[in-house]
């Protein structure tokens, strides 16, 4: 089932929680909406589902208009972001909620309801959980309870509010694996609402990046990574460093630090780097001039990250270099560095 | 000596010797002098003072009334709760202190208030003599004054629960299909059921021994409108102070069963609910 919001806004009281906004998701798609809090990410979500009525504009499910449709008629699946189980139920019976719910003449029999329980409990692994109540498992099987008592209904779109927030690093790798197998199985079109910027570029069809009730860019993660509409996509997508400075001679200078480059029109005065794109030296070179001091190295993972301070830096930079590069240099607390950058982008400043 | 240096949080042994001593003095103290004064009858004494008949139809008036009241505010409460929960509205922190005016008000004015405007003549009173109904100085009226003065503890007991409704929980029923009436009575109403129970008892274990309030409004004939509390009252008026105290024996140890079983009732409940299995 296809979605198509059609310049939807929501005000509440004298705050804009979403300005028009139009936005398309094909049928089996997974589109993940990622934006900071108050974004208007959750808003556009419950909109969505009729848990909340825009202002204005329309929402089409196929060609269906369900703007002025209930939500219990629109047949949304939603996984709530503390699961909201229904505590003094089993977890069979939340399962079976939404199934014993339907009127006399659609209610399935009990045996049918306990088959197609159970068949959903073997497929989210909590079959042997069944007869628990809600409050007697752990954070990530709560979170599965939620997925299968919203799939029970066999709807045709499936929405997630912050489905990973409350839980570990761990438990939520996991489970990321484990919706994108389930949304490739069952073939329903799902969104989901994340702060988190790599759940939804690893998860995502596609990422609706949103700031201030506002789309900024709707594109798959390669494209939104690689080539980010504006600064706030820029920075919100990964981790940003900053330099900030008068161009002048051929160089951006700020006090004694200066990255050599053409003057930007865009940007006169800033440009931005990615950890991976700075180089560690013991001594200047002719493309830049930046003297930096090591204040933290965390040798975990892939890379090495290196956070680095100086007089000239408004906030402390962060650096990831290789493991051979860090076993060369050997940093440590302390160490007195140049950095190199080897890439860097410019965007044209934020409007307020 | 360990033990008292484990422990963290001071004053223990001070705040729980005043507690005691208040205890004592307000509690124990008053139903020791209760029992001194039952132990100058016999047990047939004892039982010919707590069955007779004039008594016996009291009995029957106040639980008869109390039940009456304490449903009417099981669903009158219920309702307060919901609305002070669920909603807002201009007024509504007006409306939340007003719930605790029945606590507040000297229950005698209450009685006053409500005889004076129940009476046949009163303001809501002349306005339900043409249909038949009267309520100051009948059963009716002591009903009301009952659920006057206890509506508050359904109200405050059921409020903080709904308030702490798990959060999207009627939500997440209504995206499932479920009915506004289904989501209610399989979702909300389980979570809140034991609170209501509880305030319901209390209302009723209030009502059982509300004085004040009621003499007003009864009528006090005998019979047919007299409390138990009142009949008490007469006791000591004549001097039965043994007589007196054989009833309060009996209110007191029906109210303190009541209480003890939905304490437990309650505890089991909740046990239940957070998922402990000890």
């Amino acid at each position: 089932m296809s979605i198509t919001v059609s310049d939807v806004s929501r005000r509440f009281g004298s705050t804009t929680a979403l300005h028009p906004l139009s936005l398309e998701i094909k049928q089996g798609e997974m589109v993940g909406l990622l934006g900071p809090s108050g974004s208007g990410k959750t808003t556009l979500l419950r909109i969505i589902a009729g848990l909340e009525a825009p202002d204005s504009g329309s929402i089409h499910f196929g060609d269906r208009d369900v703007t002025r449709v209930h939500v219990r008629k629109r047949r949304v699946g939603f996984v709530f972001q503390h699961y909201a189980l229904f505590r003094h139920m089993s977890v069979f019976e939340n399962v079976a909620f939404g199934l014993r719910a339907r009127p006399a003449g659609e209610r399935p029999s009990n045996a049918e309801i306990r088959d197609r329980v159970q068949h959903l409990l073997e497929r989210v692994r909590l079959d042997t959980l069944a007869k628990r109540l809600p409050a007697q498992l752990s954070g990530g099987q709560q979170q599965r309870v939620a997925l299968a008592r919203a799939l029970a209904v066999e709807p045709e779109v499936l929405l997630l509010d912050e489905p990973f927030g409350a839980l570990d690093a761990k438990v939520r790798l996991e489970l990321r694996r484990w919706l994108r197998h389930l949304h490739e199985e069952f073939g329903f079109t799902s969104v989901f609402v994340t702060h988190d910027q790599e759940e939804a570029l690893e998860l995502s069809d596609r990422v609706v990046v949103m700031s201030n009730g506002r789309i900024e860019q709707i594109d798959t993660p390669q494209a939104l990574y690689r080539a980010p509409a504006n600064r706030f996509v820029f920075s919100f997508l990964g981790e940003t460093n900053r330099f900030g400075g008068k161009h002048q001679n051929g160089r951006l200078q700020q006090g004694e630090a200066w990255i050599a480059m053409e003057r930007s029109n865009i940007a006169p005065e800033e440009v931005l780097l990615r950890p991976h794109e700075l180089m560690l030296t013991t001594a200047p070179d002719g493309r830049a001039h930046l003297p930096v001091r090591v204040d933290a190295v965390s040798p975990v993972g892939s890379d090495v990250r290196v956070e680095l301070t100086a007089d000239w830096m408004d906030t402390p930079w962060l650096a990831s270099i290789t493991h051979h590069d860090f076993d060369r240099l050997q940093p440590e607390r302390g160490s007195e560095l140049y950095v190199i950058p080897s890439r860097w982008h410019q965007f044209a400043p934020e409007s307020p | 000596m360990s033990a008292r240096a484990a422990r963290v949080l001071p004053g223990f042994s001070l705040s729980l010797g005043v507690t005691l001593l208040f205890v004592s003095l307000i509690l124990l103290l008053p139903m020791t002098s209760l029992i001194g004064q039952l132990s100058t009858l016999s047990w047939s004494q004892y039982w010919a003072a707590i069955t007779d008949p004039r008594l016996i139809a009291s009995y029957r008036v106040t639980i008869g009334a109390a039940l009456a009241a304490s449903l009417f505010n099981a669903l009158f409460g219920l309702l307060m709760a919901w609305v002070l929960a669920r909603y807002t509205f201009p007024g509504k922190r007006l409306l939340d202190a007003l719930m605790d005016l029945p606590f507040a008000l000297p229950t005698a004015v209450a009685g006053i208030t409500l005889a004076t405007l129940y009476s046949r003549n009163g303001a809501v009173g002349s306005l339900l003599a043409p249909l038949g109904i009267e309520v100051a100085y009948t059963w009716l009226g002591i009903a009301l004054a009952m659920a006057f003065t206890s509506v508050p503890f359904v109200v405050r007991t059921v409020q903080p629960v709904l308030e702490d409704l798990p959060g999207q929980a009627d939500e997440a029923a209504l995206t499932l299909g479920a009915s506004n009436l289904y989501a209610f009575r399989r979702v909300i109403l389980p979570h809140i059921w034991p609170a209501v129970v509880t305030g319901t008892g209390l209302s009723f274990a209030r009502s059982l021994g509300e004085f004040g309030a009621v003499i007003f409004i009864a009528g006090n004939m005998p019979y047919r409108t007299e409390v138990v509390s009142l009949m008490m009252a007469t006791r000591l008026e004549e001097y039965d102070y043994a007589g007196a105290a054989a009833i309060a024996s009996l209110v007191m140890l029906v109210s303190l069963l009541l209480l003890l079983a939905i304490n437990l009732w309650q505890g089991r409940f909740y046990r239940h609910l957070h998922g402990g299995r000890h």
